[in-house]
């Protein structure tokens, strides 16, 4: 009986637990955004294709050296940004190392090449050449999610959709992601206070029918809601002059700072291109 | 019943409702509702809650239109096909502003900047012109340091001064205000209050609906007291606000238990007041 009511009360925790996760999460994206850094202070068109620069070749160098360098740049940009190696050894360096270490797994052992070790009790061979395409493949990763979550931790959301108008994508799909982005954090404050405020009334244990009961109500009461607040969203958008197809202003402004830093990253794109050939 | 306006005698009225009816399916909020309400006015709307304010709010600013009944806009109709049209719909947007209760439906932008350029923008303005008008109302109502914020990091106080702000740059004729005071915390409902009374004898109409008697005088010249859907009372302030039996009868004012100072406690009626 003990046990079903924990387990009734992780799983509100853990719902709980999530949304609130999810909130820090994205407050913590917006406070570096407009924290005072290198790649804050860069124009987001420049910040996009100096970070796609050094993406590129991150991705098609075959030098270790190469690859080992760009990271290090990674790292030195994270450092001027004011990016925590805390954060990103979180979020970006284990969370991938997981991944691609699954995938990377096999290659010392399947890859052929100079025998270096030999695993004890089971016997597999492990080749110099299968370790180093398994260390090709993380540091490669590695480098290219540390400088793609470099970019979204150092761009404000505003600035990311106006980067997407600057590319063309159509104002009223950018406008779109906009509210999204804007109200989802509305709904997860309304799902968030809808369960503290259930878990604050408990004081039995449900069982799994129940629960179940629980999370459809729960999720009709949201969506009806949500509804409710669209709907008002309209008519605040039309009480404005909205009609169907929307303003924005592109206030960007490239400077002699961003031209140069755009100049830096395509001398170091171009150097990794030559001498990772 | 109009509003008691003198000097607007003579005037066309900003607006002129004449038996207006709005059903929510079988619900009806508002019911053959007949008013005038004349240019540089301040007028609240006093009702208890679901006594069909914030409908009437709605229906002035062109965001749904009545069952029965015409609405009248600086006498041309308000109809869902005038406002559609280009010239009328534009004109108007830009010279009647609504401001919501509820600021987290009229902040939609990723930043405050953002969501106070939006109306200028729709109207087609200059970037010059609208870059130039944010400055200069976030700086009237000293938010000039959220700018940059994304709304859902503002307190309630905050939310209601920016949602204000993207109605005031476009600088409207006409400021609806629905419930501008509820949910705020002491300093920043006087912040809404203080704007109110400044507007006094300012060339703005100002129509605001509240149920807080307490501000009604500062706030506006005349009233009218809506209850179930129709008007049961219009008038000056002082005089609405020395009816105890009409506030009771459309539950503005109501009996509850007090604490007196020499441990005392009993149940009367009475109007909250504040010192000066």
């Amino acid at each position: 009986m003990a046990a079903k009511h924990s387990i009734n009360r992780a799983f509100l925790e853990r719902t709980t637990a999530g949304f609130v996760d999810a909130m820090e999460h994205a407050f913590y994206a917006e406070q570096t955004a407009r924290a005072d850094g290198l790649l804050q202070r860069l124009d987001p068109r420049v910040k996009l294709l100096g970070i796609l620069a050094l993406v590129v070749p991150a991705a098609a160098s075959r030098s270790f050296g190469v690859i080992a360098g760009l990271f290090a740049i990674a790292l030195a940009l994270a450092a001027l940004s004011r990016v925590s190696f805390g954060v990103l050894l979180k979020r970006v360096w284990i969370a991938v190392l997981l991944f691609t270490g699954v995938i990377a797994l096999p290659a010392p052992f399947v890859t052929p090449g100079r025998v270096v070790y030999h695993l004890p009790v089971l016997g597999w061979s492990v080749t110099a050449q299968g370790l180093a395409s398994a260390g090709y493949l993380v540091l490669r990763v590695e480098t290219a999610a540390t400088l793609c979550v470099l970019l979204v931790l150092t761009t404000p959301w505003n600035h990311v959709l106006k980067t997407l108008r600057v590319f063309r994508v159509p104002a009223v799909l950018v406008t779109i992601l906009g509210m999204t982005y804007r109200y989802l954090f509305l709904v997860l404050q309304t799902a968030h206070d809808m369960f503290e405020s259930r878990r604050s009334r408990m004081i039995g244990e449900l069982t799994g029918r129940e629960r179940r009961r629980v999370a459809v109500s729960s999720a009709g009461v949201l969506m009806s809601k949500t509804f409710d607040l669209s709907n008002e969203v309209y008519l605040a958008m039309q009480s404005r002059g909205y009609r169907g197809e929307v303003a924005v202003l592109d206030e960007f402004q490239i400077g002699n700072f961003d031209w140069a830093m755009l100049a830096a990253f395509a001398l170091v794109s171009i150097a990794a291109f030559w001498l990772g050939r | 019943m109009s509003t008691t306006n003198p000097n607007g005698a003579g005037q066309v009225p900003v607006f002129e409702l004449s038996d207006v009816t709005y059903r929510y399916r079988e619900v009806t909020a508002l019911s053959h509702l007949a008013l005038k309400v004349n240019a540089c006015r301040r007028v609240a709307l006093l009702g208890a809650n679901g006594s069909g304010k914030s409908t009437l709010l709605r229906i002035l600013n062109g965001l749904c239109f009545p069952d029965e009944g015409t609405v009248r806009f600086c006498g041309r109709p308000l109809t869902e096909e005038s406002i559609q049209n280009d010239g009328f719909g534009l004109d108007f947007r830009r010279r009647v502003g609504l401001v919501f209760q509820n600021p987290d439906v009229q902040l939609f932008s990723p930043t405050v900047f953002d969501e106070v350029a939006f109306g200028p923008l729709q109207l087609r303005w200059p970037s010059d012109q609208v870059r130039r008008k944010i400055t200069e109302t976030l700086e009237m109502l000293e938010i000039t340091h959220l700018k940059d914020r994304s709304p859902h990091h503002l307190s309630t106080g905050e939310k209601k001064r920016v949602a204000l702000a993207s109605v005031l740059i476009l600088d409207p004729e006409i400021l609806l205000l629905d419930e501008p005071t509820a949910a705020l915390d002491p300093k920043s409902a006087s912040h809404m209050i203080d704007f109110l009374v400044r507007a006094r004898g300012g060339d703005k109409t100002i129509v605001t609906t509240t149920h807080d008697l307490d501000i009604t005088e500062d706030i506006a010249d005349e009233c009218f007291v809506f209850h179930e859907g129709r008007i049961a009372a219009a008038g000056p302030p002082s005089e609405i606000l020395s009816d105890a039996p009409l506030l009771k009868s459309t539950g503005l004012m109501h009996s509850h238990l007090h604490v007196h100072r020499s441990g005392e406690v009993h149940a009367h009626s009475h109007l909250h007041r504040h010192e000066h």
